[in-house]
């Protein structure tokens, strides 16, 4: 019961240190809202709904029994939150009402941060998508896909030639990135401070 | 006339510009009136995410507070865009239902003179708004040219109806609502199982065997029910479906042809608009011959280059011919 209590109501005296808490109530404090991630009773419904799960290396029932179980390391090093496509039928379905997707991105900032560097093709993506759009403002798709593509598939590149073609001519897309939103600054600004009080 | 401030999201801009051509084609005779939100940021779709927690929130919300800010009277939030649509209603619901994390929001916010007031906004996706508050009577209304033996699949993808924080959808894995419109519009719709299934996100850029798959159970499934077409709402879904079939096709041998439209695309039709307005043409795998068979005419696709044929068996040096020999070497060979 006390266990429950600090997951739901961290104290509201002081700031909550991370390092002082299970790697459940961590893991449950930084997702926003309630993930009732202590309510798991390991049924397996989200392994079984997942349609990425092949290319899991742990089925996210497993990750949760992993996290009761304080395997840190193990958590961090699996490929299971980068292979989500955030489809969300874990989480509709979960008798228990655990926030599955969501904890899922939860799992991934925490991978970045302990550098474990094992998802490269994933988190990269990421990373470029978002450096494009801290640069724009808005997103640019071909961009970033050669990007990712040079960087990651660069033997898939012939195969992809005549669908490049055909985004350009087809549907019209721009080689060019798209223009900057006016308030760029702004965003700049609203970013920074995120990033601040993230690190908090 | 109802107003509604428009979110367009960046795909509409860029890959989807037939869904932002026939949206907007189709929204002027229903009354709806979209307002841009002025200078709008990518809703960091979920990929800001996987990242950094409080930042992707941050920037979400930056949509919303300068929808609240030009919000003139007007309330709800529109957004065709499956991903952009359920990152808006996110931000919004969880700054609502967790007080202290809304406040670090809009502590964010405030470092660009920015704030919102979590629930003052109503997020609806453009499905949700045809069917709820335009409604399937005023659409049948509109319809001058019935689909009539258009055979279809409507497919409405993931995040619409998941995890749909306010239950405006029917079903979270069954949702009739794009059956019920299509249908209205005089389409044959299939009962398509595969509805509300992934069409691999953003899996092709990550690991492309795992979005093969998954792009091929919905296209073979639609294949199998012998539609015509394969109608979706959201650019990504059609993005997956429609560019990355034929390297679909290529990876597991195949050879289908599935036209993948966008909703409002069929509603354009159906309502008598040209089909060069509603851009059609656009998509990769040509919906010229599906439309033919109801006797609209849409660009047709350029011939197909005759495939260069693979030589078979190991790779071996060419036959060497000697002077003199040639005769002999090209007879052995069309014996």
């Amino acid at each position: 019961m006390t266990e429950q209590a600090i997951v739901s109501d961290p104290p509201s005296v002081g700031p909550v240190k991370h390092e002082d808490l299970s790697l459940l109530q961590e893991v449950a404090l930084r997702t926003p809202g309630d993930p009732n991630l202590e309510m798991c009773i390991q049924c397996g419904t989200c392994g079984g709904s997942c349609p990425s799960a092949s290319a899991m290396d742990h089925t996210p029932r497993a990750i949760f029994a992993m996290l009761r179980a304080g395997m840190r390391e193990d958590v961090m090093k699996s490929n299971t939150p980068w292979m989500c496509v955030a489809c969300y039928y874990c989480t509709v379905r979960c008798p228990q009402e655990i926030h599955i997707t969501d904890v899922m991105y939860t799992l991934k900032n925490m991978s970045l941060e302990a550098n474990t560097g094992h998802n490269g093709t994933a988190s990269d993506f990421s990373k470029t998508f978002i450096s494009l759009v801290e640069t724009y403002g808005r997103s640019f798709e071909i961009g970033l896909a050669g990007f990712q593509n040079v960087r990651h598939f660069i033997t898939r590149l012939p195969s992809i030639t005549p669908m490049a073609v055909g985004m350009l001519t087809k549907k019209g897309m721009s080689l060019f990135p798209p223009k900057r939103i006016k308030g760029m600054d702004q965003l700049k600004k609203i970013l920074k401070r995120a990033k601040e009080l993230e690190a908090e | 006339m109802s107003d509604y401030l428009f979110y367009p999201g960046c795909s509409m801009e860029s890959s989807a510009k037939a869904y932002e051509a026939s949206m907007e084609a189709v929204c002027k005779p229903l009354g709806i009136n979209l307002k841009e939100i002025e200078d709008w940021n990518c809703c960091g779709a979920t990929e800001y995410l996987s990242l950094d927690l409080t930042p992707a929130y941050s920037l979400i919300a930056r949509n919303l507070a300068l929808a609240q800010e030009q919000a003139n009277g007007t309330k709800t939030v529109l957004a065709a865009c499956s991903a952009c649509y359920l990152n808006l209603s996110k931000a919004d619901h969880y700054m609502h239902e967790d007080k202290a994390f809304g406040r670090k929001i809009n502590s964010a916010l405030a470092a660009g003179g920015l704030h919102y007031d979590p629930g003052q906004l109503v997020i609806r996706h453009l499905l949700d708004v045809m069917f709820n508050e335009v409604g399937l009577d005023k659409i049948k209304e509109k319809v001058v040219k019935p689909l009539t033996g258009l055979r279809v699949a409507s497919y409405i993808g993931c995040m619409v109806p998941r995890p749909d924080y306010n239950a405006r959808i029917s079903d979270t894995e069954y949702p009739y609502e794009l059956d019920d419109l299509l249908k209205a519009l005089g389409a044959e719709v299939i009962d398509f199982p595969l509805k509300t299934a992934c069409c691999g996100g953003h899996m092709t850029q990550i690991g492309p065997a795992t979005a093969f798959e998954l792009i091929r159970r919905l296209i073979s499934a639609a294949d199998q029910y012998k539609a015509d077409a394969l109608v979706a709402l959201c650019p990504m879904c059609q993005m997956n479906l429609d560019a990355f079939q034929g390297q679909m096709n290529g990876y597991f041998h195949t050879s289908y042809h599935m036209p993948i439209l966008f909703f409002t695309q069929l509603m354009g039709i159906a309502f008598g608009e040209k089909p060069e307005n509603l851009g059609f043409g656009s998509e990769l795998v040509s919906a010229h011959a599906a439309m033919k068979r109801i006797g609209i005419q849409t660009p047709e696709p350029a011939p197909a280059k005759p495939v260069a044929k693979k030589p078979s068996g190991l790779p071996m040096p060419p036959p060497r011919v000697r002077v003199g020999q040639q005769n002999t070497a090209n007879e052995e060979a069309s014996e």
